[in-house]
């Protein structure tokens, strides 16, 4: 098994990963639907619900129980983040970005930075963030300019990263940055809130959707951060969280796939319920035809998410796999929101009914971790490589 | 402080319950969860031992198939063990059949200071079982607690009533039955999930229990379902429109269905 990028604990017991979900289902039913709609019109960070995940468990999940946490596979882990976007995407990124500075440690830190974070990660007392992406590099991640200059026992880093989700909140932040070997990852530590030291929030991006969690500009003006607080090999950052991404890239499809079944449900029952000329509009053909090809497509987004994962486990290759999973699972999860607005009628246009929220949801998971035009290139060139046998 | 709580496990309800036509009862040869309506005795037991400051909770379930999903839950949340009664001769068990298995089945926990039951199932509704075990016990049984204090040997219980409530004081040890929604169970932490399924479960039969199979089951119900129906579908509501006068239809509505 390649340990280095899949740091996960053996399969968990079926039963036991059945009734995670099924908890995290019924949490979600019974304290995250009711509020949603509300908490998401105020763009307001939902501060009791993330306490409670905290209870449960949902911040160390695929962390080891040596270090505080519960050790649970990645098919746990993504029927939890199904379910949570079932309720409200945005507080999957509460959890993905945390689970991905978690997974960056377990691959590559030291026992000692091991020690140090992972525990804290685990309990959620520490809230993680991702800081790759900047203003100018996106995608092309070569361009990254922020720059982290050795200086005795620091390193003192300058620049700007954009797109950070829980930036402002993140107690850890996993920052790429350049050195004189290349790009190199560090851990940042930081006092969640607008600034510390050398570090301000620069910027809160408005959004379309995705709302309640905040995805900030971060300066980084002489922030000195301790030479202990590299991680892996310098000048090797960016492999090593690229590897860690393509876990991100499952967590968006499952993401995508819960968004998408909570269209395809909203539409199901409304068409059941809904009568026009003399019956309920799921009598109707047109409606019929949509609704297969929703639950269809639906359908096919899971198993492709499960598949990436179930190969990821499995110490096997799966960067086609999980680029699949995250461009067909985005694109039905839109999809389906257009659809299921479709059925609504009037009624999806309005605020009333969640279908519009699933709608400014759903582009996110097509942007976001890659948009799907470069995911058709990770799988292109995935399959390239293969086609020629290079293990790359 | 002890407390043995009685549970049900029960098809879920989110799945269509079907019945079946040659036994007249509703087939439960599938999954079954943890009747939602026991959570609320699960939580209120966790809470005493804790007020208590020791002690454990003990689950007592019958159950076909040696069903555990629902005990695993309920271990989830909190309680260190329990005892589960699956046995194919306690197939047609009535109230009282069921009553006596629970009944034989507590008496195996020592030390039982007090034991928690819901008011009624949500899949039988017969709401008669924590009466006929206190009684099988020949233990005070005090019904719908909406509160429950423990003060030394006694137990102080507020009885929900139509009006209100009562304040009702019995000894212990003591059959309560706790009225629905009255306290928020604790969903169960992903820890706790793990840990459940280490935590042991005595599966029991009918002969384990000293009870005659003539005595549960089929053989021992005093009950015959003679047929079953499907249940009327539901009628179209009435829709007044308001022209000014719709609260008066309203309240003639209301007052017809004896309900004001």
């Amino acid at each position: 098994m390649d340990t280095a990028h899949s740091p996960y604990a053996p399969p968990t017991d079926a039963d036991v990963r059945e009734e995670i979900i099924g908890t995290v289902r019924r949490f979600v039913a019974n304290e995250v639907a009711p509020v949603a709609a509300g908490l998401e019109r105020e763009d307001r960070f939902p501060a009791e619900i993330v306490a409670q995940m905290r209870e449960l468990g949902l911040f160390g999940i695929t962390i080891p129980e040596a270090y505080g946490g519960l050790g649970l596979d990645l098919l746990t882990y993504i029927g939890v983040i199904e379910e949570l976007a079932y309720g409200w995407m945005s507080l999957t990124g509460i959890i993905n970005t945390h689970t991905m500075v978690a997974t960056l440690l377990m691959a590559h830190g030291t026992d000692e930075q091991k020690q140090r974070w992972l525990p804290v990660l685990a309990a959620g007392e520490q809230r993680g963030a991702l800081s790759l992406s900047e203003p100018d590099a996106g995608s092309d991640t070569r361009n990254i300019s922020c720059k982290a200059q050795r200086d005795g026992d620091e390193y003192v880093v300058n620049g700007t990263k954009a797109w950070v989700t829980n930036g402002e909140r993140a107690g850890l932040v996993a920052l790429a940055a350049r050195t004189e070997e290349g790009i190199s990852a560090f851990i940042v530590e930081k006092e969640p809130g607008p600034a510390f030291e050398g570090i301000s929030v620069s910027k809160h991006v408005g959004k379309l959707g995705y709302k309640g969690v905040e995805t900030v500009e971060m300066a980084y003006v002489d922030h000195r951060v301790p030479a202990a607080n590299l991680i892996g090999e310098p000048g090797r950052g960016l492999p090593q969280i690229l590897g860690v991404l393509e876990v991100g890239r499952i967590n968006i499809a499952s993401r995508a796939v819960g968004v998408a079944r909570a269209a395809f449900d909203a539409a199901l029952a409304y068409a059941q319920e809904r009568v026009t000329m003399g019956k309920p509009i799921a009598e109707h053909q047109a409606i019929q035809l949509k609704l297969a090809d929703m639950a269809t497509r639906l359908e096919a987004a899971r198993l492709l998410t499960r598949n990436a994962a179930e190969r990821k486990m499995a110490g096997l290759r799966c960067d086609v796999e999980a680029g699949m999973a995250k461009l067909f699972a985005s694109e039905t999860a839109m999809e389906l929101a257009t659809e299921a607005m479709r059925i609504h009628g009037g009624m999806g246009y309005t605020t009333d009914m969640p279908v519009e929220r699933y709608y400014r949801d759903a582009p996110l998971m097509i942007i976001g971790e890659g948009t799907n035009e470069i995911q058709r290139l990770v799988i292109a060139r995935g399959l390239l490589a293969r086609a020629r046998g290079q293990a790359s | 402080m002890n407390v043995v709580v009685c549970v049900k496990q029960i098809p879920d309800p989110a799945d269509p319950g079907a019945l079946d036509p040659t036994t007249k009862t509703l087939k439960r040869d599938g999954k079954l969860i943890l009747d939602e309506s026991d959570s609320y005795g699960v939580e209120m037991a966790l809470q005493l031992v804790t007020a208590a400051g020791g002690g454990e909770v003990t689950l007592v379930s019958m159950a076909p198939n040696g069903e555990v999903s629902g005990l695993r839950t309920a271990l989830a949340m909190g309680a260190a063990k329990a005892i589960l009664v699956s046995d194919d001769a306690l197939a047609g068990s009535d109230a009282l059949g069921t009553a006596k298995v629970l009944a034989k089945a507590i008496e195996r926990v020592e030390g039982a200071d007090l034991i928690l039951t819901a008011t009624e199932s949500s899949d039988g509704y017969t709401g008669t079982v924590p009466e006929q075990v206190a009684g099988l016990l020949d233990l005070p049984s005090v019904t719908f607690a909406k509160h429950i204090e423990v003060d030394g040997s006694t137990v102080k219980v507020q009885r929900q009533t139509e009006a209100g409530y009562d304040d009702v004081e019995c000894p212990l040890p003591a059959v309560v039955s706790v009225t629905a929604g009255v306290v928020e169970p604790r969903y169960p932490s992903f820890k706790g999930i793990m840990a459940a399924k280490s935590k042991p479960v005595d599966t029991l039969t009918v002969a384990d229990l000293g009870l005659d199979a003539s005595q549960v089951g089929w053989a021992g119900a005093g009950q015959e379902i003679v047929s079953i129906e499907e249940a009327p579908a539901r009628e179209a509501g009435e829709v007044i429109e308001d022209d000014g006068t719709a609260f008066e239809k309203i309240v003639a509505y209301l007052d017809n269905l004896k309900v004001l």
